[in-house]
């Protein structure tokens, strides 16, 4: 069987798979809609959690990621981890002790005020729908690439999927899906990843074989990368080139927001108990940790791979040896892309400081016909630097498997990785802004009398519209997928996790201070990204950053205002009344001040 | 039960709550960011020091922090007795 009948076979069995558990589990009342009936087990929720909120950018994109920033990528795999802590510390056990089905729940109950919801549920919708898009594109660059449809197609094809899926199922039938989509996930992440740790490092642990010597005895991987980087131009692997303002407001950012997002925290809802939502945010971070200490390792094999292949070889050669198809297989995909601009028919891959760069401007757009050599022939304008390469970050993670030379099965088990990895974010997304729409907006604010079949119902067609929306997005993306979805994080840490955190462990803050917070942060935070990002592209560099701080951890900056702003206006307005203060005691202890006074 | 014992269930709380969040700025903000340099001095393996705790150490032990706070919290409330069922 060639690799297109393995990814048809593996895609299609997974998927039949899903839909199987979605229909064995379909909910039928609000509450297993909503929070899956507060009955998932601590383990199961974990591994939910983790599938769920590992996305198409932490499968496909974050290892490519790092694999081109070095040091730099740090950002995302400490930023990406260390908010569970704050989540298992700060928020969670908390947050399941109130007991209800959504984050803005808790802001218009803890903030007693509509107002406070209303500001909590338009954040909670516009950063799903953010992250939303990036995963909408990681099932378009799947399908593109494993199934030969064009990248559009595969939204729309990963656009009915996620429909079914969430219309379905609700928080029910999505968590036991994600339990399997984790196992799916995982497994097709760790295959690859072993075979090139033993090709590359000759180890099968990836952890220990990041660390350890090449397997042709040249010496130690990191320090081999260091050198090959010094010699090509780009700044060392291990040191990476950002700004340590920046990288530190980044990875703040990153972290806050994870424990900020509406969709990770709502997955603690879903479980019996306090104990449980401690321990299960445990688990989670367990199976999360799985995939992030083997990414770093998976970034540095390719890296040293590709530059190894790739550096100052003949096109032809390469383009003839069975060992180095792979090239000309993803020239075909349009991720990698070479102009011959000395004419010497060798391949010059070089970083700035040996005159490199961007090979030419924007993405590859492919001419007709071929080069001398027997290159596609691309139409851009070319940079007037020496680098004659185009690679997509996207590349290191799919083509791994066909570097490494694995059978067609391991690249079609990728294939459904990917695939796992994004669905199974977008479906918890997706859950979160229906609920959003049904729950917070409709039955608490428009109509209190909705009974619970409308309600559901309600939430079922605000699904569908929550995936077109996401789809015209997933077509038209503003940026890398791992960017898009790093901005989401930032909105999420400026809006959210402060009012959250205040609400539980400072009594005195009120629903002046909340809602002036939340607006003032996420006010901030969206204005620069979209100035920097849409408004004035061209001025995003670090010499018109607000103290060298970028788009993307100025969520930091966002979260900072947010506590000054509702601090100060919480001192300057009426203290909040007796029964929210003792709303909040009760939220402290597992077993609960306000049960115990009730016997 | 009483509201000097909650207080004081609370108060041990946020202690512990410190001391993790002390150990979890250190490793990542410290170790990982602030002094790389001067931690890539050192080396194990083929790692210098710094960049393994931004690519896997703090990850390590991000985990064994929530792990050491279960366990803390659920003696905890089985000492105040808050503990459910």
């Amino acid at each position: 069987m060639d690799v297109q009948a393995w990814t048809y076979l593996i895609v299609g069995l997974t998927f039949a798979l899903y839909i199987g558990i979605a229909i064995w589990s379909r909910a039928g009342s609000t509450k297993e809609f909503y929070v899956a009936g507060a009955g998932v087990p601590p383990l199961a929720n974990g591994m939910a959690t983790a599938a769920d909120w590992m996305s198409a950018a932490s499968f496909i994109s974050m290892a490519g990621l790092i694999s081109f920033m070095g040091y730099d990528g740090s950002i995302y795999l400490m930023g990406w981890t260390g908010g569970y802590v704050l989540l298992a510390l700060l928020l969670a056990p908390y947050l399941r002790k109130f007991g209800k089905f959504t984050v803005p729940d808790f802001v218009g109950d803890r903030y007693y005020s509509n107002a406070a919801r209303t500001v909590a549920v338009i954040c909670a919708i516009f950063v799903s729908f953010t992250y939303v898009a990036g995963q909408m594109r990681g099932v378009g660059v799947v399908f593109s690439r494993f199934l030969e449809v064009p990248i559009n197609t595969g939204i729309l094809i990963g656009m009915g999927i996620v429909f079914f899926y969430a219309v379905l199922g609700g928080m029910k039938g999505i968590t036991y899906t994600q339990v399997a989509q984790y196992c799916v996930l995982i497994f097709a992440y760790m295959v690859p990843a072993i075979f090139i740790s033993m090709y590359i490092a000759g180890t099968p642990i990836p952890q220990l074989g990041f660390g350890s010597e090449l397997s042709d005895g040249s010496g130690f991987l990191l320090d081999k990368l260091d050198g090959l980087h010094s010699e090509l131009g780009f700044s060392a692997y291990t040191d990476g080139s950002k700004p340590m303002i920046d990288v530190f407001f980044i990875t703040f950012a990153l972290m806050v927001g994870t424990a900020g997002l509406p969709h990770v925290i709502v997955r603690f809802f879903t479980v019996p108990k306090v104990r449980d939502a401690r321990i299960s945010a445990g688990w989670a971070l367990v199976f999360i940790a799985l995939l992030y200490t083997t990414a770093p390792a998976v970034a540095a094999f390719a890296r040293y791979n590709l530059i190894d292949t790739v550096r100052d070889k003949g096109y032809t050669a390469l383009a003839e040896d069975p060992k180095t198809q792979w090239f000309k297989t993803w020239e075909g995909t349009g991720l990698l892309a070479w102009t011959d601009k000395n004419e010497d028919g060798k391949i010059q891959y070089l970083g700035p400081k040996m005159n490199g760069g961007a090979a030419f401007k924007g993405k590859p757009s492919f001419a007709e016909g071929t080069g001398a050599e027997g290159q596609r022939l691309i139409s851009n304008e070319l940079t007037d630097n020496d680098n004659e390469l185009y690679i997509d970050r996207d590349i290191m993670v799919l083509a791994n498997p066909e570097i490494a030379g694995l059978p067609p099965w391991v690249i079609a088990l990728v294939a459904a990785g990917g695939l796992a990895a994004a669905l199974s974010t977008a479906a918890g997304l997706l859950l979160v802004i229906s609920t959003s729409v049904a729950h917070d907006l409709i039955k608490k604010q428009i109509n209190p009398d909705l009974n619970e079949k409308t309600e559901v119902l309600i939430a079922r067609i605000s699904v569908a519209f929550a995936v077109c929306i996401a789809g015209y997005f997933g077509i038209n993306p503003p940026g890398f997928v791992a960017q898009v979805v790093a901005f989401a994080f930032g909105l999420a840490a400026s809006s959210f996790f402060p009012v959250i955190i205040m609400g539980i462990f400072y009594k005195k803050m009120n629903k002046e201070g909340a809602i002036a917070g939340m607006l003032s942060g996420i006010l901030f935070t969206a204005a620069y990204i979209i100035y920097f990002k849409f408004v004035n592209p061209a001025a995003n560099n670090a010499d018109n950053w607000l103290f060298g701080i970028s788009p993307e951890g100025i969520g930091t900056v966002g979260m900072l205002i947010n506590f000054a702003v509702s601090f100060i206006v919480a001192k300057i307005t009426p203290a909040p009344p007796e029964d929210i203060q003792e709303l909040v005691d009760s939220l402290r202890y597992p077993k609960g001040a306000g049960e115990a006074s009730a016997h | 039960m009483e509201k000097g014992k909650l207080q004081e269930y609370w108060s041990t709380n946020l202690k512990y709550l410190l001391g993790l969040l002390v150990v979890w700025f250190v490793v990542s903000y410290g170790f990982g960011i602030l002094l790389t340099d001067p931690l890539n001095a050192i080396s194990f393996g083929g790692f210098k020091l710094g960049f393994w705790f931004a690519q896997q150490g703090s990850i390590y032990v991000f985990v064994i922090l929530i792990f050491v706070y279960v366990s803390l919290m659920n003696r905890l409330d089985k000492k105040y007795d808050v503990h459910e069922d």
